[in-house]
């Protein structure tokens, strides 16, 4: 039966192993799975550490966290992270994932056993999962965790009788501080020889066991239970072919089966024999009938005041942070690059040292820059997530969410939309309703996310002076705090605009587990830093650099011999004038970048932006920042630096030496006030449109929104420009 | 499925408004789940915890009256959940 299993796996190099060869022994598969808050996060950096990767499962698109657990000795074993679950019956997307991969022996990603982790002061709740996944048959382990909670509350369980009820190994542990985890280890590598399944729980009903016999017979399942999941999920398990799930929907019709009614009696039976259980393993004593510390700060940060408040002042600290922290690191690394550049150009030259510090370094930089900010975004959003806080906002937020269509739980996404609206985007999958979600989708990428920041500072700081405001605030910081909240109005405004045309498919939850307050654990915390700056770099670097590069080559260079007509006209000219050399040099600069290839696209688009105030070269960067955003300033600094000195180090030194026709300055205030209107609303990233494509499952959600967006930020610029120049 | 036939015949002599649910509890003041309302929802609750004979206390309210901090049982876990949700956890007399 194993063997069969073994071979009817896929030949190829499997995800998170990194390709290793095939020829060497698989690694042993284990699943970490849990209810969400049991701490099952910080169990899996624990075993693995640094040691992670990040895919998708085969067919969707939720994060499959995979990575190495060393366990002593010689044995390794690959742990993948399945999403938080109250049970084993999905009610939202992220859970279906934990189906598909349980219900399948013939999955790539089939487990050897399963690690349930579970909150040893909340065990009652924390088992009902567990007997579900023993009743599949797959053998397991229990991470009886939180186990310093529990005896702070005066719970204490007997061990030996839990392991003897439940029949698998019972590990107590405190994940967070990594107490028990060697123990974890050992019996993890134990269970690497032997995998004696778990005992049973509970069985299904007699008057079902013909149906389930007939699923059985024809899917070759293991026993009734699995079979029993197949009756209830079919219409989700990806797995199964049309023929099959044709032939399931026959026969549960013709056994009148009542999938919500047997669902309900199961988790009712469950919950009666675990209580039963625990009576005999568990005891409380309350030492003291104190309120329990969370509910006492629960007091005060869901307070109908100071809770508002204490979350406006965390989000006024956030952008301080962005704005005003970040700028040391960023500066040092703006310098470096100038100063490479300098350098290099001092002691080369010619074309290729050009394409270097014009194209690559130029590019480089703009990624680079990026870091500070990122690396502060997700330490504050890690961070609130992790002490539990973020649950609160949604419970605060909810009421005042609902107006627009929008519920508590959008605010995560919207707020993580900060950072990227691509993350964002598959975060909304935590929600339930079909319509809250695509209104979700649909307005997180109106949320001023941190590639727009670069485009921000680098135009507020050259039109915003560097002023305080009533002696505390900083205008500059005023000024970024106005275009986050332009943002988010929009965004809301429009999920009440779409609320109006879109039909609900289902009712939507909102219940919710409350986690206790907890300091957060700097390790995660900081895993989760590495992986989203890694993510930066790797992915939206690749892309910033190569259309650096590119810009620069269409920057240079142009179609057939205007350039160098164009060049000839300059001199001709000047000689006339008898302009100075330095005068000419300038001209001729201009000139050609006029008539390069790019100059070219700028000018034919020119027509249809001037009512906005830009002209052929902001054009150029428009364009060049559809692939992504953050490429507007990488443009505006290669643009710009074509036809200057070199020694003009930064982009913001260029754009404000940049003259118009009469010698004033190019970069009025209105003119960068209607380009950061623009960059609010428009939508300016594949990334995004790509995700949610892959979200939605139809193109028409990621054409509205490009649709949408750009003219939106078209007719605001209009207005603006309009009305301000 | 006994869990609904039960809650329906509960229902039947007298208005469903008669009974109180877990919504009209004063904040501060515990009782015990009877049944639930809503089949669709009661999957959900049941999971979280929320079966017939559990004691519920409510917490207290978000700052505009909704959603609502229900604790649960001994274990003294705290869900939210809005007022229409709360609204189809019947409580016993």
């Amino acid at each position: 039966m194993a063997g069969a299993i073994q071979e009817a796996r896929p030949a190829g190099p499997l995800p998170g192993t990194g390709g290793a060869a095939p020829v060497a022994e698989r690694l042993p598969r284990l699943a970490l799975i849990g209810n969400p808050n049991s701490g099952k996060t910080s169990l899996f950096n624990q075993l693995t550490g640094l040691n992670q990767k990040v895919g998708n499962f085969p067919g969707v698109t939720v994060d499959r966290k995979t990575g190495i657990a060393a366990l002593g000795g010689q044995r390794r074993a690959e742990v993948v992270d399945l999403p938080g679950t109250y049970s084993l019956y999905p009610k939202s997307l992220d859970e279906r994932v934990i189906a598909d991969l349980l219900y399948n022996p013939l999955s790539p990603d089939y487990p050897d056993f399963v690690v349930v982790t579970v909150d040893a002061s909340n065990l009652r709740r924390s088992l009902l999962l567990f007997s579900q996944l023993a009743d599949l048959g797959l053998p397991a382990i229990l991470a009886l965790n939180m186990t310093d909670v529990a005896a702070e509350r005066g719970i204490q369980i007997d061990l030996p009788a839990l392991e003897r009820e439940l029949g698998v190994p019972v590990v107590p542990m405190n994940a967070r501080k990594g107490v028990g985890l060697a123990a974890l280890r050992i019996v993890m590598a134990d269970r690497l020889a032997a995998r004696p399944p778990a005992g049973r729980f509970w069985q299904p009903a007699a008057e079902l066991r013909p149906l389930l016999a007939a699923i059985r017979t024809r899917f070759d399942l293991p026993n009734d239970y699995l079979a029993l999941h197949y009756a209830h999920q079919f219409e989700q398990l990806h797995f199964l072919n049309e023929a099959d799930r044709h032939y399931l929907t026959e026969l549960t019709q013709e056994y009148a089966f009542d999938s919500t009614a047997q669902q309900a009696s199961e988790t009712v039976a469950r919950y009666a024999h675990i209580n039963e259980l625990l009576l005999e393993v568990v005891t409380v004593t309350r030492t003291e009938r104190r309120e329990p510390a969370s509910n006492r700060i629960d007091k005060v940060l869901t307070h109908r005041v100071f809770g508002y408040l204490i979350f406006l002042a965390i989000l006024f600290l956030l952008f301080q942070a962005i704005f005003a922290w970040a700028q040391y690191p960023m500066d040092l690394i703006d310098q470096g690059i100038s100063a490479l550049s300098a350098a290099i150009q001092e002691r080369f030259s010619g074309p290729l040292v050009r394409l270097l510090t014009e194209g690559v370094i130029a590019g480089l930089g703009g990624v680079l820059i990026f870091i500070p900010q990122i690396a502060l975004l997700f330490a504050f959003l890690a961070v609130l997530e992790e002490t539990g806080y973020m649950a609160r906002v949604t419970f605060l937020m909810d009421k005042l969410m609902r107006p627009f269509g929008l519920s508590g739980k959008s605010v995560v996404p919207l707020i993580s939309g900060l950072a990227c609206a691509v993350p964002a985007i598959m975060g909304a999958r935590t929600i339930e309703s079909w319509k809250d979600r695509m209104l979700t989708i649909f307005v997180t990428p109106l949320m001023s996310c941190s590639a727009r920041i670069p485009v921000y500072t680098v135009l507020v700081a050259l039109v915003v002076p560097d002023e305080s405001w009533l002696g505390i605030f900083n205008l500059r910081g005023l000024v970024l705090m106005g275009l986050y909240l332009l943002g988010l109005g929009s965004a809301l405004l429009s999920a009440l605009l779409l609320k109006t045309v879109l039909k609900a498919r289902e009712r939507s939850y909102f219940i919710m587990e409350f986690p206790v307050y907890r300091w957060p654990r700097w390790k995660n915390v900081g895993l989760t830093i590495v992986e989203k700056v890694k993510a930066f770099i790797f992915q939206a670097g690749k892309v910033i650099v190569a259309i650096s590069v590119l810009l620069w080559v269409l920057a240079s260079y142009g179609p057939g011999q205007r350039q160098a007509q164009a060049e000839a006209q300059v001199q001709q000219t000047a000689q006339a004038q008898r302009w100075p050399a330095a005068e000419t040099e300038r001209r001729v600069a201009s000139a050609r970048l006029e008539n390069s290839y790019a100059g070219t696209f700028g000018h034919v688009i020119e027509p249809v932006i001037r009512p906005l105030g830009f002209d052929w070269k902001i054009g150029i960067a428009l364009l060049t920042s559809f692939a992504a955003r953050e490429v507007f300033v990488g443009t505006m600094s290669t643009i710009y630096s074509v036809g200057q000195d070199a020694d003009l180090g930064t982009v913001q030194q260029k754009l404000a030496n940049e003259k118009d026709a009469s010698g004033q300055s190019f970069f009025t205030p209105a003119r960068a006030l209607s380009l950061l209107v623009f960059y609010v609303f428009a939508m300016q990233c594949m990334s995004t449109l790509a995700v949610t494509y892959r979200e939605t499952k139809s193109w028409r959600w990621p054409l509205g929104q490009l649709v949408y967006m750009t003219g939106l930020a078209y007719a605001a610029s209009l207005l603006v420009w309009q009305v301000f120049a | 499925m006994a869990l609904f036939r039960r809650s329906a015949a509960v229902a039947a002599p007298q208005p469903a408004s008669a009974r109180r649910t877990a919504n009209d509890l004063r904040p501060g003041e515990a009782a015990t789940v009877c049944c639930l309302k809503d089949p669709q929802m009661a999957l959900k609750l049941l999971e979280m915890g929320c079966i017939p004979g559990t004691q519920v206390r409510l917490a207290g309210r978000a700052p505009l009256g909704d959603p609502l901090m229900l604790v649960l049982g001994d274990e003294e876990y705290t869900l939210s959940l809005r007022v229409s949700e709360a609204a189809t956890i019947q409580l016993k007399d």
